[in-house]
């Protein structure tokens, strides 16, 4: 796949691969988004927007320049906004690729970065040389208008061009609290919400932080996604429980949204309305208990975001997604093009609990009826 | 078909533009005072910290809503200090040029102001912080409570006051951009509605029209007062036609 180098979050030629429960495969314009699911459906969205995270700035102690990528965060509470996990780069910025980027001078707790109008400090080495978690001084409301006034959205070499903050925010974005933006969500905008409410599509959202997808350290990439917490409304939990009883499929837009999701629905009682902390890994032997449906961007083999279509798909069948995204570039990353994937629909896992699947059938019909032949 | 919801107990997470003075200034207060959550934009970070100093529990937010660059971070700390957004006051507006210039001797430069200010200003800003008046609204659906929009708009708006050309044709923009707005919006329980506060005692109404003697002039706070209440039942009042009409699903869990 080739990576996607402009800004754009819905390009006119932006495209979806389909592939339904029973692995079928199949191509079309991501336009069509709404075409492909069905009256009852469900479809539940990260309403996060995407603070500008990246802050650039010096170490005091060696007044060697830095970068700083804010990276996690333990709520979503307005008010807790002084500590943060940060991950920090020596001197330069997303022009040069992150794993060539050098390291920060040594940390250690108690130094001090100034970073533009905000005053950090380094309370805890996590991993050296990397990552830190740091402390700004200041009210809650001097250190959002810091941030707000000074960062800048995170980004990597394949966008050449400095993204602004409307770039990264989804149509639907809200609460401010994404390290990066949930990407996925960029295939939404209002004409669609309008379609899907038009054709008997319910519309949910969540709010989860999204994080780093590269820290530029294959130790700490192995460690991604870190623990992201999360906030699901009263009403998305009362649509979700509506769904399932009524067989209805659950629809994630993105990676982050069933990462919550199926977090929430593993906790004991099931899944309920409020705060959470998503600590857990979909892939492989992960039971699917509500998402039925997962929207995503396309991802490289090897990625976490890779490894969680196991959770939906067979190893076969990944195969063959793989396979299809190459030979039809598909682009990829945040800008790119995006799947669709339904899990399949025999149950793969011992542990998961059997569902019904009853909008298969109408989807599969759906998916035949424009069915792209794809080279043997 | 209309329903009428009982006053909600909830405070309210309100956003006003041109906090610091004026109509705006007289908002913040009438909301603070009854207990309700209030971030404010102004230009000027001298006076947007005293206001905040003096309004316990107001938010001071540093921006100029004519700036693109400024909205994303003022709908970012909006959201942040709020925790979420039930309604948007535009009340920032600028009259383009002063002394009030006829149309013949307007500058393009006045006129532009205008209409970044009153008219391109309120569109960015709606749009950066739609996300989170849509989850509001969400989220009080089941209350029949929708999020509200007010517009600040004039008479000059609708009458073509001579000298007035700027102003009246941005703030004409402004209120139509906002009929526009309510029906793309209403199927998402979110309201958009123009108040237009009459003549006032305000530094705008004294550069407008330095003569007027304040004494014949409304008071921002009895505007405050009206606006607050028309806000209260614009948000209560949700058209049948908006609500979702599949049955509520009962509690329970779901694995």
């Amino acid at each position: 796949m080739k990576a996607a180098a402009q800004p754009v979050q819905r390009p006119g030629d932006a495209r979806l691969l389909a592939v339904d429960g029973a692995g079928r495969i199949s191509h079309h314009p991501r336009s069509a988004l709404a075409d492909l699911l069905v009256p009852g459906d469900l479809v539940v969205a990260n309403d996060a927007a995407t603070l500008p995270a990246s802050l650039a700035g010096r170490h005091l102690a060696t007044g060697a320049a830095i970068e700083v990528r804010l990276a996690g965060r333990r709520s979503l509470a307005g008010d807790d906004v002084a500590c943060f996990l940060a991950v920090v780069f020596g001197a330069g910025d997303w022009r040069t690729r992150t794993e060539d980027r050098p390291p920060p001078p040594p940390l250690s707790p108690g130094d001090t970065l100034a970073l533009g109008p905000l005053t950090a400090s380094v309370v805890r080495v996590v991993a050296a040389p990397r990552l830190v978690e740091l402390r700004f001084a200041g009210s809650a409301d001097t250190i959002r208008a810091g941030i707000a006034r000074h960062g800048r959205p995170i980004q990597y070499a394949h966008v050449a061009a400095p993204l602004a903050l409307w770039d990264v925010w989804t149509a639907i974005a809200a609460h401010a609290v994404a390290f990066e933006p949930p990407s996925a969500g960029f295939v939404l905008d209002w004409r669609l919400l309008d379609q899907l409410a038009s054709r008997g599509v319910g519309f949910a959202t969540l709010t989860h932080a999204a994080g780093l997808s590269s820290t530029g350290d294959s130790g700490l990439d192995a460690r991604l996604p870190f623990d992201e917490p999360y906030h699901l409304p009263a009403a998305t939990v009362a649509a979700v429980h509506t769904a399932r009883e009524r067989g209805d499929r659950v629809v994630a837009i993105g990676t982050t949204v069933a990462r919550a999701l199926e977090h929430a629905g593993a906790q004991a009682g099931g899944i309920r309305a409020g705060p959470g902390i998503a600590t857990n890994r979909l892939g492989r032997s992960t039971p699917l208990r509500v998402v039925d449906v997962l929207v995503s961007g396309t991802h490289e083999p090897g990625s976490s975001h890779h490894e969680l279509l196991r959770a939906f798909v067979g190893a076969a069948t990944l195969d063959r997604i793989d396979a299809a995204l190459e030979s039809f570039a598909y682009r990829t990353h945040e800008f790119g093009d995006s799947v669709l994937v339904e899990r399949a629909v025999a149950p793969r896992c011992a542990y998961a609990v059997p569902r019904s699947n009853l909008k298969t059938a109408t989807l599969a019909r759906r998916l035949g009826s424009v069915r792209t032949t794809l080279p043997a | 078909m209309m329903t009428q919801s009982p006053p909600s107990t909830t405070p309210l997470r309100v956003a006003v533009t041109g906090g610091t003075s004026g109509l705006g200034f007289a908002l913040v207060e009438a909301f603070a005072a009854r207990g309700d959550r209030v971030a404010f934009v102004a230009r000027d970070a001298g006076r947007v910290a005293r206001v905040a100093a003096a309004i316990a529990g107001s938010h001071g937010i540093v921006g100029d809503v004519a700036k693109k660059e400024d909205v994303h971070p003022v709908a970012l700390q909006i959201g942040g200090a709020l925790g979420g957004l039930d309604v948007l006051i535009h009340n920032a507006s600028s009259l383009g040029p002063v002394p009030l210039a006829l149309l013949a001797d307007t500058d393009c430069e006045d006129f532009e102001a205008a209409l970044a200010t009153n008219v391109l200003g309120p569109f960015r800003l709606t749009k950066a912080l739609l996300g989170l008046l849509a989850a509001s609204a969400r989220e009080s659906r089941a209350e029949g409570r929708r999020a509200v929009v007010v517009n600040v708009t004039s008479d000059a708006a609708v009458a073509p006051y001579a000298g007035w050309g700027a102003y009246g044709a941005s703030k004409a923009a402004l209120a139509h951009m906002g009929r526009i707005w309510h029906e793309e919006l209403a199927p998402h329980g979110i309201a958009v509605v123009a108040v237009d506060p009459g003549d006032m005692d305000t530094p705008l109404h004294a550069a407008a029209v330095p003569d007027d003697d304040p004494a014949t002039l409304k008071r921002p706070r009895d505007s405050a007062r009206e606006i607050v209440d028309r806000i209260d039942r614009e948000r209560a009042t949700l058209r049948t036609t908006d609500l979702d009409t599949r049955p509520p699903a009962p509690a329970g869990s779901v694995a």
